[in-house]
């Protein structure tokens, strides 16, 4: 099923100031493809979850129309709308075994749709076996682990055959091994089964590493939306540029003349734009020690991190919050005089965004 | 902004009957919570020769007087209850403060051989209601010749084996290592009680406090039982025998005055700590 | 760890113990075998035997029959209603954002207030004098109800007014436990309950009573053993001479035994203790027997 958003926002009143109005959702125009796995990425407080809410009908939007492939659907309560979702901690009913719970939504069906026990007893061990906790069916949420828990919140989302998933920070709780363990499992059944998932991170990594598609948000505004690996190499303005990778990428005062982009008195790239400042931004990948290169930076030391090696470095013109990272291949001869190191530098890693807007130049 | 608040308006309307529904219970339980309060104030301002004209209660008076309060302080030592009610009041629970803050202490912080089973015993006194034991108090408070005294009031009440567990458990939620530290540092134990542990644990202290203040002022079977001098009732047996025989006659504007009177101090500490009171008595307060 | 230091440890306990053991321990021993002492002479202290005389006396005592009665009735009648509407008002108050401090302030007042004082007014409430009907008579009285002496009238009535003050006593901190008990439900619940079509009744059933099931089971026992233990608010409407009233308690025939015009029995008054002691903790334990089907502890 296909989700198309069409210039859906949501206000409210600020709970703090009544006089303020809280956008957390802005305009959101853009079309969810059928069958795919997106990843809903953005700071925490950026609007991810109230989009998610809107979707399944937990809130109503202020204005704009959700459809679900032709169907429009802003007015039908969430029941109706034939979503699943899985909040950040399960809310698997404690009081009820793990069947119980995953039995619970087919129990509220009612008049033709009712369905015997068996039925619903088939329906959801079905759905335990697709996130594989079927021999755990009598057991108390009490009784297993974060990353069971989870997988039985997902086979109860399941076990109606939604037409659309929602997850809600699916993978915050889990500890950092069972993170990598869950998210392929997601992948997994979300392959098998074909339903558009939508699931929301504010680690981009988990939404790179997974996703069919990346949705970047900031403030209730649309940032970019794309493969990953596109939202990676172009990003859009800063924002979406700083937000995506480890380490982060590293942001520079700069300016442009005649055609050429500066750092400092070090020519670093080409632009066909006026005469203006800019932000000069470059993925710690995109740097190539070179004696002979045109990039001047301060050498600070070497740090070597399992397979990666880095040149942490600093130079008056940078501001990242940290020192200048750059990764490179381990058996790269490094040689710094006088403190000084040089670099070339990877036409495709150097992005520059405007002063002002902080768009793409 | 408008059209947001539009919305919010529209999506309350929608549960309109359901919310008119729910705050009629609300206001009709407030309305039977506050009428008595009402109806003892309008009284206890209502002048006597008013009071009894009228077949009819009057729900407001336009001629309000205070001179039943002076009859309650007057015609009946209603002064003399109060006093006795404050000094039974403030020398209880400060006893009981000492009694259980100590041995909260020795439960949750010192070692010593046969502590878990003095604990144990102390949870299952905690069984015992306080019928079962009264008996035998009064007894012994008569054969010691302590009936209309001050310590036969207060000896039986200093003690709460429940707020000696409420206040174990929060001291024990105060972190080894501070204890360790201050022992390094050469803190004796009874200052590090009064100059770490008391000032942290001081919403569950202020809370025991309140809670016993109220139970004090309220008390009655007790006080009743060991009291049948005038001079040393509280304010329950001064408002029982106001009850009983009154005021020379059955003067009810008085003896709402009187209630008016020993209801205020209690309403007034619940006014202004009204949060820290129920959050109190929701974590640890039965009534009685 | 630090050197076990024996002496210092029972020394901060030595208030507690002796208080503890002078005015707990002992009386429990004691009461125990007053109610086997038999004929026991307040005056003298002195006693002819030992047996169960005591008991078979006050269960033989149509004032402890009565009392036994009226504490059943308001024990079956208070006890539910008043959890029921607690229950009630809680969930009111729980699905409102304004004004909820302030309802849940006002109902919390007669926590605070003197049972005897606020009792008083009741009475005026609810008694018909020469000179005026009450203020509730004339509420019947304009619905076309004669009016009744609820204070000094028949039993129905002295009972009902009993239940009802009872039960504006006790509401304040059942209100309060429950009204924390479905705040703590965490929303989530309710959220995924409504994705999935959950009906309200089904919500309420399946999903709320369940979660704050710990805490209405445990305001259904210290509500049984309180309303077993009903004394001041009987004081408070009818006065301290309750066996002519007709409306005695067991607390009240406990007392009544021991001091007063009737008391200087504490033989009885023991027995009359020991047996209300056995009553509660029967009700008590199938009442933990029952919970343990129904409770769901997290």
């Amino acid at each position: 099923m296909k989700i198309v958003l069409e210039h859906l926002t949501k206000q409210f009143i600020s709970r703090h100031n009544k006089k303020e109005i809280v956008t957390a959702v802005n305009d959101f125009d853009f079309e969810i493809p059928d069958g795919k796995l997106i990843g809903l990425l953005g700071p925490s407080g950026c609007g991810k979850s109230t989009t998610l809410n809107l979707i399944c009908g937990l809130e109503e939007p202020t204005s704009g129309r959700i459809y679900f492939d032709e169907l429009d659907v802003t007015d039908l309560p969430p029941e109706n709308r034939g979503v699943g979702m899985v909040f950040q901690n399960y809310a698997l009913y404690p009081h009820l075994t793990v069947r119980q719970n995953i039995v619970f939504p087919l129990e509220n069906l009612k008049g033709e749709q009712k369905l015997d026990r068996e039925t619903m007893n088939n329906k959801a061990l079905e759905a335990a076996k697709l996130v594989q906790i079927e021999e755990l069916m009598e057991r108390k949420p009490n009784e297993m682990s974060g990353g069971q828990q989870q997988r039985v919140a997902i086979a109860r989302a399941l076990v109606k055959q939604p037409g659309v998933l929602l997850l809600d920070e699916p993978l915050s709780n889990l500890d950092a091994r069972l993170r990598l363990q869950t998210r392929e499992q997601i992948r997994r059944i979300q392959k098998e089964t074909g339903i558009t998932t939508i699931f929301v991170t504010h680690d981009q990594e988990e939404a790179m590493s997974i996703s069919d598609m990346i949705i970047v948000m900031k403030s209730g505004s649309l940032m970019q939306m794309g493969k990953p690996q596109e939202v990676y190499s172009k990003p859009v303005n800063l924002f979406v540029a700083k937000f995506l990778g480890t380490p982060a990428i590293n942001v520079f005062d700069g300016y442009v003349r005649d055609h050429k982009v500066y750092i400092g008195d070090d020519a670093v790239g080409e632009r066909n734009v006026p005469d203006q400042e800019v932000h000069v931004a470059i993925r710690p990948e995109g740097f190539i020690p070179d004696p002979e290169g045109y990039f001047c930076c301060d050498f600070d030391r070497i740090e070597t991190t399992g397979r990666d090696t880095s040149i942490v470095c600093h130079n008056n013109k940078c501001t990242s919050d940290d020192d200048i990272r750059a990764i490179v291949e381990s058996d790269t001869q490094i040689n710094n005089k006088d403190g000084k190191i040089r670099f070339r530098l990877k036409d495709s890693k150097v992005h520059v965004f405007g002063k002002t807007d902080e768009k793409v130049l | 902004m408008d059209k947001i608040r539009e919305l919010e308006r529209k999506s309350r309307m929608r549960n309109l009957g359901w919310s008119l529904l729910i705050f009629g219970l609300l206001i009709l339980w407030s309305i039977i919570v506050l009428f008595p309060f009402y109806w003892m104030v309008l009284t206890s301002v209502k002048s006597y020769a008013a009071y009894n004209a009228e077949y009819i209660p009057q729900f407001f008076t336009l001629s309000p007087t205070l001179e039943n309060y002076i009859q309650a302080f007057t015609a009946v030592p209603l002064a003399r209850y109060f006093l006795n009610t404050v000094i039974f009041t403030v020398i209880t629970t400060l006893i009981m403060m000492v009694v259980v803050v100590l041995s909260a202490f020795a439960f949750s912080r010192l070692e010593f051989k046969g502590k878990n089973l003095v604990f144990t015993l102390f949870l299952s006194l905690m069984m015992i209601p306080n019928e079962l034991v009264i008996i035998t108090n009064f007894v012994t408070i008569t054969n010691a010749g302590l009936r209309n005294s001050f310590p036969g009031l207060i000896l039986p009440s200093v003690t709460s084996i429940f707020y000696i567990y409420l206040l174990k458990e929060n001291f024990e939620q105060i972190p080894d290592e501070l204890y360790k530290a201050a022992k390094v540092d050469g803190t004796s134990d009874i200052k590090y009680l009064f100059k770490v542990m008391i000032p942290i644990c001081r919403p569950t202290i202020v809370t025991v406090l309140i809670l016993k203040v109220i139970e004090c002022w309220n008390a009655y079977v007790w006080p009743r039982l060991i009291t049948d001098d005038e001079n040393y009732f509280l304010v329950s047996n001064g408002i029982q025998t106001i009850r009983e025989s009154g005021f020379g006659r059955e003067n009810i504007p008085a003896m709402m005055a009187a209630v008016v009177v020993i209801s205020l101090p209690l309403i007034i500490i619940f006014l202004i700590f009204h949060k820290k009171i129920m959050e109190g008595v929701s974590r640890g307060g039965t009534k009685g | 760890m630090f050197k076990k230091n024996n002496l210092k440890g029972w020394l901060y306990l030595l208030p507690a113990l002796m208080f503890i053991g002078v005015f707990m321990v002992y009386p429990l021993i004691d009461v125990l075998v007053y109610s086997f002492e038999e004929g026991y002479n307040f005056a003298s202290q002195t006693y002819k035997g030992v047996g169960l005389y005591n008991y078979s006396y006050v269960l033989h005592d149509p004032y402890f029959l009565q009392a036994v009665k009226n504490t059943f009735i308001l024990v079956i009648i208070t006890v539910p209603l008043s959890t029921g509407i607690a229950l009630l008002i809680s969930l009111a108050l729980n699905s409102i954002k304004k004004f909820k401090d302030l309802f849940q302030t006002i109902f919390f007042l007669p926590y605070v207030t003197n049972t005897l004082a606020v009792g008083l007014v009741f009475m005026i409430l609810f008694k018909k004098t020469a000179y005026s009907e009450g203020l509730i008579n004339l509420l019947l009285n304009s619905f076309g109800i004669a009016s009744i002496d609820f204070i000094e009238g028949p039993y129905w009535a002295k009972m009902f007014v009993l239940c009802f003050y009872t039960i504006w006593i006790v509401l304040p901190f059942k209100i309060l436990i429950l009204t924390s008990a479905l705040a703590s439900v965490n929303k989530d619940y309710y959220n995924v309950a409504r994705v999935d079509g959950t009906s309200k009744w089904r919500i309420f059933y399946k999903i709320t009573l369940p979660m704050i099931s710990p805490s209405l089971f445990y305001l259904i026992i210290t509500g049984f053993i309180g309303a077993f233990k009903a004394y001041s608010d009987v004081v408070a409407l009818f006065g301290t001479d309750l066996n002519s009233a007709g409306m005695n308690t067991i607390v009240g025939y406990v007392y009544d035994m021991l001091y007063g015009n009737s008391g200087g029995y504490p033989s009885f008054a023991s027995a009359a203790a020991l047996i209300l002691f056995a009553i509660v903790m029967t009700i008590t334990l199938i009442n933990l027997l029952v919970s343990k089907e129904n409770v769901h502890y997290q």
